[in-house]
């Protein structure tokens, strides 16, 4: 045997060694994804054949592919090998009170307001028995299944309704889409799905909080929303809680698919954590977002408030394929100290009539750079669309960074788009005015901010609204004065 | 109530305010007049702390206490008040907001609880027809879009909604056409007594028709050149301020 046949022997069988057939003993997979890596995770989650024949299928696809530089954020080169893609949810260890919480994050509860029980449960503290959170999670589930409608786990919907997943995975957001949704597509290893049947009316918020076996799901997640004929929900993504994690790399997937006079409010706080103040670790937030309008009067509207992360990359659109179908996105991103921020939406009309809406408010302060990127695209058979694209930035300082970008294709000349922006500076005279009216820097900054962002808060579900607010305040602290 | 010893103050490194010297007590509406560029808003903005006016010289003591040292919200908290020659406008704050921060602010410096909707929303009602503002302005965001004259009336609401114990007035009644003055006069007359003091800055004597001063000084060139009562408003009325401009620049060149 040649010098270099043994090598290979040595290198294929040590891959061998590692292969699917052992790794299945354990609760998480070694660094590196590969075929069997995939097979791994399908063969966890108690996948069917046809769940993992999809996984490889985008795993053999995204190995074609390469990553997008066009994003206006800077960070050293990811290397895909050195990142594990499974480790089972393991329980948090339970604390007895929450004397044995970090004091930090318990201040930061406090200014935003979070009750004590909520501050117990995001801190892993036992919960009382009176207000045992299973009792509030059983009451949730029985009013839901009585009007038919399904949240559940990605992991249980595909177990429980495969028939569901099959028609509509993939269906607004194909596999191939791009880089991170492909590598989402193959690795993804949890999320939650939801569906609302024909003529229903959701009659409350839906929020991951109250999904059973919610833990542990940041990095990969894949969300699909389907909403039938007629029917209507709301839907709440993350919390205004300070959110850790070990994983660094997020590249999550929502999808999000009305039939006709169907309607999709989705609303989220993404508040991951953002780096030290000076720029170190922090998240990398890569995520596809995206609705279809697929029915006639059907409507999508996504509402987000971004303050965490370290790299945010992330355009919540719509594609407004029903006639008189209607597209919404309002956006508050606020970036400080080193974060970046690449944002935005697209909006892209094929039915007649349809009707769209961007309002995006970007903050930069520190030494961050907040860039919004918007497409509006009118296809040719789209008879009278419409557009309003509202982009403002505010800078607090004079280290930050605001850009757009926005982008207009028009195939049909009876169009109507419109496009404003501006771009302000916190005025040290509106601090000084506060300031004279007995209301300190940290406040008028808060006041100031909120009055600049409330256009897109008023569309927060009120409990949200209110916590979203301080956090704002929160995120700018100490970034004026 | 407040007392200013020889205070000198510059602004992007120039000298602007030149040894003032200044008593004013409980009750007592003083009135500072003087050509454009004298000094009269340095010193309003001296006086409420604001950070690039820098004071080289002198004292300043308000209520007993040296507020030389103090922040800007805590003068506010003290009891001393600004009403702005230019307003600045805050986009998406309400009046409403905005005071209740202001209100809460200032009473928990003084240890008191926040005060509730109920009598927040009532001391509102009060005041707003005290000054005779209209429940449309203050239902907008904080003096946007607002006309120079609504802005004016808005300051003086403010005033009202606070209660200080010593009111700046800086030009208010600049744009204001003659039935607006005549109501943010009267809002000022309602709100003294004899408890609070009131410094009118101005460079006509046309306010001074409505707010009658105790005492009449003419700033000049960051000096006190020149103090009266109310007949030496009408003499600066009358002469203009060349003849103090000769008198003074006489004496200095
Ligand atoms: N922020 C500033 N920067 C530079 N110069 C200033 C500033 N504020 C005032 N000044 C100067 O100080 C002088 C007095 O101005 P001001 O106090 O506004 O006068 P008045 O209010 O009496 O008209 C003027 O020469 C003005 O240009
Ligand atoms: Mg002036």
């Amino acid at each position: 045997m040649s010098k270099d046949n043994q090598i290979l022997e040595e290198l294929t069988s040590s891959e061998y060694k590692y292969g699917f057939e052992t790794l299945i003993e354990n609760d998480s997979a070694p660094k590196g994804i590969n075929e069997d890596i995939i097979r791994f995770i399908s063969a966890k989650k108690e996948e069917p054949e046809w769940m993992l024949e999809l996984r490889l299928k985008a795993y053999r696809h995204w190995i074609t592919l390469e990553e997008p530089t066009w994003p206006n954020v800077h960070y050293p080169k990811i290397n895909f090998q050195d990142i594990i893609y499974y480790s089972a949810p393991k329980p948090r260890k339970e604390l007895q009170s929450l004397d044995e919480v970090d004091p930090e994050l318990l201040e930061t509860f406090k200014k935003l307001g979070i009750s004590l029980e909520e501050q117990k449960r995001l801190s892993g503290v036992a919960v009382d028995a009176v207000i045992d959170s299973v009792s509030v999670k059983t009451t949730f589930k029985k009013t839901l299944g009585e009007l038919g409608i399904i949240f559940c786990s990605f992991s249980e919907a595909v177990r429980e309704h495969p028939d569901l997943i099959k028609k509509y995975l993939g269906s607004v957001v194909p596999m191939t889409d791009n880089y991170y949704a492909t590598l989402n597509s193959a690795v993804f290893t949890d999320g939650s799905f939801c569906y609302i049947p024909k003529g229903v009316r959701c009659p409350m918020e839906l929020s991951t909080y109250f999904r059973i076996n919610a833990s542990g799901t940041g990095q990969f997640e894949r969300t699909l929303i389907v909403a039938d004929e007629g029917s209507y929900v709301s839907y709440l993504e993350g919390c205004t809680a300070p959110q850790r994690d070990e994983n660094q790399l997020h590249a999550a997937v929502v999808e999000i698919y009305t039939e006709t006079n169907a309607e999709v409010k989705y609303s989220t706080v993404q508040n991951w954590y953002p780096g030290s103040k000076e720029g170190k670790g922090g998240i990398y937030n890569f995520v596809t977002k995206r609705g279809l309008c697929k029915g006639n009067n059907s409507k999508i509207s996504w509402t987000q408030v971004e303050t965490g992360s370290a790299i945010t990359w992330k355009y919540p659109s719509c594609i407004l394929k029903g006639d008189n179908s209607v597209g919404e996105f309002y956006s508050v991103a606020v970036t400080n100290n080193y974060q970046q921020a690449d944002t935005g939406s697209k909006m892209i009309h094929l039915g007649k009539n349809t009707n769209s809406t961007i309002i995006s408010k970007g903050i930069s302060a520190g030494k961050s750079q907040n860039s919004y990127r918007g497409l509006v695209k009118i296809h040719k058979r789209a008879e009278n669309a419409r557009n309003f694209s509202q982009c403002d930035s505010l800078l607090m300082g004079d280290k930050c960074g605001a850009h757009t970008f926005p982008y207009i294709e028009i195939d049909n000349s009876s169009a109507k788009v419109e496009h404003e922006a501006t771009t302000s500076k916190i005025g040290e005279d509106q601090i000084f005015y506060c300031n004279q009216r007995g209301i300190d820097t940290e406040n008028a900054v808060a006041l100031i901010v909120n009055g600049y962002a409330k256009e897109v808060l008023n569309k927060l579900p009120m409990e949200f609204a209110v916590e979203a607010q301080k956090l704002l305040a929160l995120t700018l602290e100490g970034s004026v004065g | 109530m407040l007392k200013i010893k020889n205070l000198h103050a510059s602004v992007a490194g120039q000298q602007i305010l030149k040894g003032i010297n200044l008593e004013i007590k409980a009750g007592e509406v003083h009135a500072i007049m003087g050509p454009n560029g004298s000094g009269k808003s340095t010193l309003a903005s001296v006086l409420a702390g604001r950070e690039e006016y820098e004071v080289t010289e002198g004292e300043v003591e308000f209520l007993g206490k040296n507020i030389l040292d103090l922040s800007p919200e805590d003068r506010a908290r003290e009891g001393l008040f600004l009403a702005f020659q230019y307003p600045v406008e805050i986009p998406g704050v309400s009046s409403n907001n905005f005071l209740r921060t202001a209100l809460n602010q200032i009473r928990q410096y003084k240890g008191l609880e926040p005060m509730d909707a109920v009598h927040f929303l009532k001391r509102m009602k009060e005041k707003m027809s005290l000054v005779e503002i209209d429940q449309k302005l203050i239902n907008r965001s904080l003096n946007e879009g607002f006309s120079g004259g609504e802005k004016k009336r808005n300051e003086i609401f403010q005033m009202a909604m606070l209660e200080p114990k010593l009111a700046i007035l800086d030009e208010t009644d600049s744009g204001l056409d003659i039935d607006a003055l005549r109501i943010v006069a009267n809002g000022v007359n309602k709100l003294k007594s004899k408890d609070n003091a009131t410094i009118v800055v101005t460079h006509y004597q046309r306010l001074l028709d409505y707010i009658v001063p105790d005492f009449v000084h003419v700033l000049y060139k960051g000096r006190i050149v020149k103090s009266g009562d109310k007949s030496l408003a009408m003499e600066l009325e009358d002469k203009g301020y060349d003849w103090i401009k000769v008198d003074v620049d006489g004496v200095v060149s």
